[in-house]
């Protein structure tokens, strides 16, 4: 399947991974330089790693998958889920984040609340970010085993097939290793750049071929049925439409609760603000992102509506679990059905319908439509995205274990070159961590599904606090404290109390009781996000009024009301901020509107 | 000074270009029937080059207009 031309590709890129993280080894004098960059980065360059540092392969995987399943709704991740959240951070929060020369985002609530607010956020961070590095570089391993790409090389070298996963496992490991070992976050900003437009090079003539292929977007709508290609039919009541959640749950939940608390909380996309150069260039980092953010659904969810909507292969070589066989006639387009490891046969639903693999959807049309050579650019874009993804984990976690851990409760009184020493130390252990997670997704399936879960329960709540603790001066630690707590349980309550249709008790929900059912996981997941959110504000409202409020002194700069407002009007129109969130707000509705 | 992405971004984007386009210009042509006839490699080879080749260029230009730049960075941003 893959020729010379392939492997070069892919060899020339590792060759220029690695020796960006050689090139750069030399400015890693502090540990400034080492986890914050230096702050020394451009507004694009930062934008964007911001996005780059996002796209896991889950999300190019998953979005593809999305679109073979639920169509062009997908993009509402996007345009609802990404954007409106990715504006308010460069406009509202970036001032808070980047002015009060917080070094990460639990230190920022340390300086806004106390130190269990931060102890809080920063181990249950921690924790989340180095299990979805071991997750990514699972997923990795998984596909590479899946497509059978390497089994030839493997063969001819005498070595056993099952070996492929592991060497998945243990190569990216090492890649990552390396490059941040040696260049820090500005290793890791430079490769998300690099990656960023390898993954538009690898997707754009798949996007390309396979609209031509179906007759364009007019063609698409043709062969598909009419809730694939308008993202918001049906989306008055969760039963008219294929994602099964009505608009209100979409808006609030992800919309608001999820987007908000991922975009404008997660350190491993504010990190990369944090680097930039400039007030006026952290702000703008995340808005910079938001163009290229709007059209990724062109590169990732078209890719899943075409591999549906073509018809069904029965006799092109294209990838199942199982090997590279046909596929059995139970499949849609180019997606194929799940295959049950025991028996050999498709997996079906209680329904009786046939379960689709739909991951398999990018993977599939790549292969379909790319001869060798350009096959080999679009498969180290997939490598390239899983890669991204997981060195932004790996900042994210040994900033955060050396400044917030370490040099809080462990050593606080060490010299800079130690806490250098102590980053790169953190980034050999936070692989291995990750590697650990990886290979217990590998084996324990539900507990990696039940580990997710727990993340987004402390993920929900979140954006409660940093909203009320940059928007109000009067809240304060104990009020932060007792709301991330009480949003947490209360999405675990709620998630115990509710099951989505068609799903048992147990991981999905409805462990405690069974006191409403929705209509779709989606729907379970927005809703519990939104009674997180909103128990979180009340209580640390109610909290905060009881408790002492805080000095006005020690909140300047922090707090909204008490910071000056960062001077825009000198800068040329393309260097404002607000300008840039008006511009992306309009495009953003406009796409909507055409897709609608 | 430090190192500008543009330049890395620019060599990969040109080495690719060539071993793509190279292979689509002298190497088998009949490979080409999964995308839909069209030589893919040639194409695309191209237009990364030419992508390369603008982002060194640009990485180039901004070695030389750096000091000027600094100072008036310097002055006007906060």
């Amino acid at each position: 399947m893959l020729t010379a031309i392939d492997w070069i590709i892919m060899l020339v890129y590792f060759v220029f991974v690695l020796g960006i993280g050689l090139a750069l080894k030399r400015y890693m004098r502090t540990s400034t330089d080492f986890f914050l960059a230096g702050r020394s980065i451009p507004a694009w360059v930062c934008g964007l790693a911001f996005i780059s540092a996002n796209l896991g392969a889950q999300e190019v995987i998953g979005m593809g998958a999305s679109g073979a399943k639920y169509g062009i709704s997908t993009s509402h991740f996007y345009w609802i889920g990404a954007i409106p959240a990715m504006i308010f951070v460069g406009v509202f929060m970036m001032p808070f984040y980047y002015g009060s020369r917080a070094r990460s985002v639990p230190e920022y609530l340390r300086l806004r609340f106390d130190e269990k607010t931060r102890a809080f956020n920063a181990v249950s961070f921690a924790v989340m970010t180095v299990f979805s590095s071991g997750i990514s570089m699972y997923a990795m391993a998984k596909l590479i085993q899946t497509l059978h790409v390497f089994d030839a090389p493997f063969q001819r070298l005498g070595l056993p097939l099952s070996w492929v996963f592991h060497a998945g496992i243990l190569v990216s490991a090492v890649v990552v290793l390396a490059y941040i070992f040696l260049g820090g976050l500005s290793s890791a900003i430079y490769n998300e750049v690099l990656q960023f437009f390898l993954i538009v090079a690898g997707f754009l003539p798949l996007v390309y071929l396979g609209l031509r292929n179906v007759g364009g977007w007019a063609g698409l709508k043709a062969r598909l049925a009419p809730g694939y290609t308008h993202s918001w039919m049906g989306m008055g009541s969760a039963h008219t439409n294929r994602l099964g959640v009505e608009w209100f749950g979409l808006a609030m939940g992800l919309g608001f609760v999820l987007s908000f608390g991922y975009w404008c909380t997660d350190f491993l996309v504010v990190q990369r603000a944090m680097a930039a150069n400039s007030m006026s260039a952290a702000r703008r980092t995340p808005l910079i992102a938001a163009f290229p953010k709007m059209f990724f659904p062109l590169l990732v969810i078209l890719p899943g509506l075409i591999a549906i909507a073509l018809p069904t292969q029965s006799s092109t070589t294209v990838a199942s679990a199982q090997s590279y066989a046909v596929i059995v006639p139970e499949g849609q387009g180019l997606i194929p059905p799940k295959i049950d490891p025991a028996t050999g046969r498709p997996l079906h639903d209680n329904q009786g319908n046939v379960q689709l693999d739909y991951d398999l959807a990018i993977p599939n049309m790549l292969l379909h439509y790319f001869p060798t050579g350009i096959l080999g650019l679009g498969l180290t874009a997939l490598l390239a995205s899983f890669m991204s993804g997981m060195a932004g984990n790996v900042t994210a976690f040994n900033t955060v274990w050396t400044y917030d851990i370490y040099q809080s409760y462990i050593n606080p009184k060490a010299g800079d070159q130690h806490y250098l020493w102590m980053g790169r130390m953190a980034t050999i252990f936070g692989i291995v961590l990750s590697i650990f997670a990886a290979y217990m997704a590998n084996s324990f399936n539900n507990i990696m599904d039940m580990l997710q879960l727990v993340f987004a329960f402390v993920n929900a709540p979140l954006f409660a606090t940093f909203l009320l603790g940059m928007f109000w001066r009067r809240t304060t630690g104990h009020g932060a404290f007792t709301g991330l707590l009480a949003g947490t349980l209360t999405a675990a309550l709620h998630h115990s109390i509710t099951l989505p249709a068609g799903a048992g008790p147990g991981v999905k929900g409805g462990w405690l009781a069974l006191v409403h059912t929705y209509p779709s996981e989606m729907a379970q997941n927005f809703w519990t996000a939104i009674f997180a959110w909103t128990a979180c504000f009340v209580l640390t409202i109610a909290v905060s009024m009881v408790t002492r409020a805080y000095e006005p002194g020690r909140l300047k700069g922090l707090v909204y009301s008490l910071t000056e407002r960062p001077q825009t009007q000198h800068l040329p129109w393309y260097q404002r901020p607000g300008i840039l969130a008006l511009v992306a707000l309009a495009i953003v509705v406009l796409l909507n509107i055409i897709f609608m | 000074m430090k190192l500008d992405i543009r330049l890395p971004l620019g060599l990969l984007f040109v080495i690719f270009g060539l071993l793509l386009g190279g292979f689509g210009l002298f190497g088998s042509k009949t490979i080409y029937d999964r995308s839909l006839g069209i030589d893919i490699n040639l194409w695309w080879g191209a237009a990364m080059l030419l992508f390369g080749l603008a982002m060194t260029l640009l990485s180039r230009r901004g070695e030389q207009d750096a000091p000027a730049d600094r100072e008036r960075h310097g002055a006007a941003e906060p």
